[in-house]
């Protein structure tokens, strides 16, 4: 998927806004949570704002907090032969504490249309 | 479809051939029990944390490498979306700093096809449709297999540069040949390795402006590439010469009914809600690395197809087969032992469409140049590749084994008379026909002869004789 390059800035959030990302998120506000939440977010995008003041040309933006970057492991599976039985048990347990398992499957609910 | 001008954009997922999945060490194999190439990290457990798989970034670069792209820093991102395939209710892919940026790829033909992006991102697990016929829509619940969650993917992003079905699987055809000659993918489109989704649109032939796409999902061949584009592009002009509109959606390829279906719309698009993967830190292949996996790329189709077009001197569309068939190796081997090329793609083209089996470069240039030096008929040679196909071994002792000599010309010529005593009406055909008569007779002829030598004869030599005894009468 190609990123939309036509996202609009937003002028300042409001509660319309709020309610559609907390329906994404699939939480349930109450109308008082909203109204809080509006006020919330709307100073954290002010702060963010304040920044974008500066005359920030030629600093890379920061996507990571951390110093690092190539943290990389070798492709190497974690399981060996020996280890076969404890990892049997790991996927018996996993499987076992699923609401519901059919041919060593989880079983969801119906859902509607197709992955992304 | 007349007057219309198809216009197709590509996404291609592949699965890297990796032995762990992109996040964690649990392993990526194909089939397997369910559940049982699981990890906390694959089943996205709360504590569980991912780190990258070296081999997956190397494999990443080299398709970019392979694919002429800018291979450059990126960084992982959270696609959010609810649904069981991804137990964690998000994906890690990349989003605005991908690995590969820009790139092309060259189709047999010659022209180029650009290439958007090729990035990183984890496989979802498997869902299976339980009731409703197995139909998303009616089903009556799921289940779901976390074997393949996590396997590391390339997206590879076409740019919409093809115009036809047939640009369309000559494209993937090619992707796959160089997937699978780098080492990137075994390329596996019915195990579902690589999956295409196609965007569709259509315009009026020499409008410069795009139409309204539509996306096509779930098309597992390259059969069905071609037939959901012949259908969508269709269904697109007929709804604009009715006087309605494109409605941009995502639409599901049905393989029994021959038809693509709304799957959603615009307006029911998924709000992804993308940030930056803060479990990973970003990538950033040195120029070393980078360097250092080029240098161990191997020839590439394309420049396999010119190596062979420019030995043999034949058109690089005409060496695809061979390529195709990873026998350019053999053919180019024996042509520098003298065996004629025409001869040589011939046999690879007709004779060898199951690979090379036991039979060296060496023996096939000494057979191809029996072959071409008249001591075996073009049958007899056939039967004795084959031989060496499956139990390798000296042409010369092959063809004695078999009894294969070349027939004596006197001898052929007794049978020819003979036959032109019993067919006298083809005969005079034959004699006084033109010239598309004179080849049918002696099609008719020369297999006569090859069933009573039981392909013995040369068939050259029996046209020579025909041609030899109507210029005498």
């Amino acid at each position: 998927m190609k990123p939309d390059s036509d996202v609009s800035v937003p002028g300042r959030i409001t509660r319309d806004d709020v309610a559609y990302v907390a329906r994404l998120a699939r939480l349930n506000l109450s109308d008082t949570e909203l109204e809080a939440f509006t006020g919330q977010l709307a100073d954290v995008l002010d702060h963010a704002a304040d920044l974008e003041a500066l005359d920030l040309d030629g600093v890379a933006p920061t996507s990571h907090p951390l110093p690092l970057s190539n943290v990389l492991r070798p492709d190497v599976p974690a399981v060996e032969s020996a280890d076969e039985v404890d990892h049997r048990l790991f996927c018996d347990e996993v499987l076992a504490a699923a609401p519901a398992v059919e041919e060593n499957r989880f079983r969801v609910p119906p859902v509607l249309g197709e992955a992304p | 479809m007349d007057g219309w001008e198809v216009v197709i954009g590509l996404e291609v997922h592949a699965e890297l051939a990796t032995a762990t999945k992109l996040f964690s060490g649990a392993r990526n194999e194909f089939g397997g029990e369910p559940n049982t190439h699981v990890d906390p990290v694959s089943l996205g457990l709360p504590g569980s944390l991912p780190v990258l798989n070296e081999k997956a970034v190397e494999l990443a670069i080299r398709v970019g490498l392979a694919l002429n792209c800018v291979v450059q820093a990126s960084e992982f991102a959270r696609k959010n979306y609810f649904y069981p395939d991804m137990p964690k209710d998000f994906q890690i892919s990349q989003f605005d700093q991908p690995i590969n940026g820009e790139g092309w790829l060259e189709l047999p033909d010659g022209r180029s096809i650009g290439i958007e992006r090729a990035h990183l991102e984890e496989d979802t697990g498997k869902s299976t449709h339980v009731g409703g016929g197995g139909r998303i829509h009616e089903a009556a619940y799921s289940l779901v297999d976390y074997n393949r969650a996590g396997v590391p993917l390339i997206e590879i992003v076409g740019k919409p540069d093809l115009r036809s079905a047939e640009d369309a699987r000559a494209y993937v055809s090619e992707l796959r040949a160089i997937l699978v000659t780098i080492g990137a993918s075994d390329g596996k489109m019915e195990e579902g390795s690589m999956r295409v989704d196609c965007n569709v649109s259509v315009r009026p032939v020499g409008d410069e402006e795009l139409g309204t796409r539509c996306e096509v999902k779930n098309i597992n061949s390259l059969r069905s590439l071609g037939r959901a584009i012949a259908y969508e592009s269709r269904r697109q002009v007929d709804l604009i010469t009715s006087g309605q509109k494109i409605d941009q959606q995502t639409r599901h390829w049905n393989e029994e009914d021959g038809r693509t279906h709304t799957l959603r719309s615009k307006e029911e698009a998924f709000d992804y809600r993308y940030f930056p993967e803060p479990d990973l830190v970003p990538v950033a292949p040195s120029a070393e690395w980078i360097d250092e996996i080029r240098a161990a790329m191997p020839l590439l189709p394309g420049e396999r197809r010119r190596r062979l077009a420019d030995e043999s001197g034949i058109h690089p569309e005409a060496a695809a087969l061979t390529v195709e068939r990873g026998l350019d190796d053999l053919a180019l081997a024996a042509m520098d032992l003298g065996a004629e090329p025409a001869r040589v793609l011939v046999h690879v083209e007709n004779n060898l469409a199951d690979g090379q089996g036991g039979l060296t470069a060496e023996a096939f240039a000494s057979l191809v140049v029996m072959e071409t030096g008249g001591d075996l008929t073009a049958t007899q040679a056939k039967t004795v590749l084959a031989d060496l196909v499956d139990s390798g071994g000296d042409p010369v002792d092959v063809a004695a084994g078999h009894g294969f000599e070349a027939m004596e010309s006197s001898e052929l010529e007794g049978l020819v008379g003979g036959l032109i005593t019993d067919h006298p009406e083809d005969w005079e055909a034959f004699v006084g026909g033109d010239e598309g008569e004179r080849k049918k007779k002696s099609g008719f002829f020369v297999g006569q002869i090859m069933k009573a030598t039981r392909g013995q004869a040369d068939g050259r030599v029996v046209n020579e004789i025909l041609e030899r005894l109507a210029d005498g009468t």
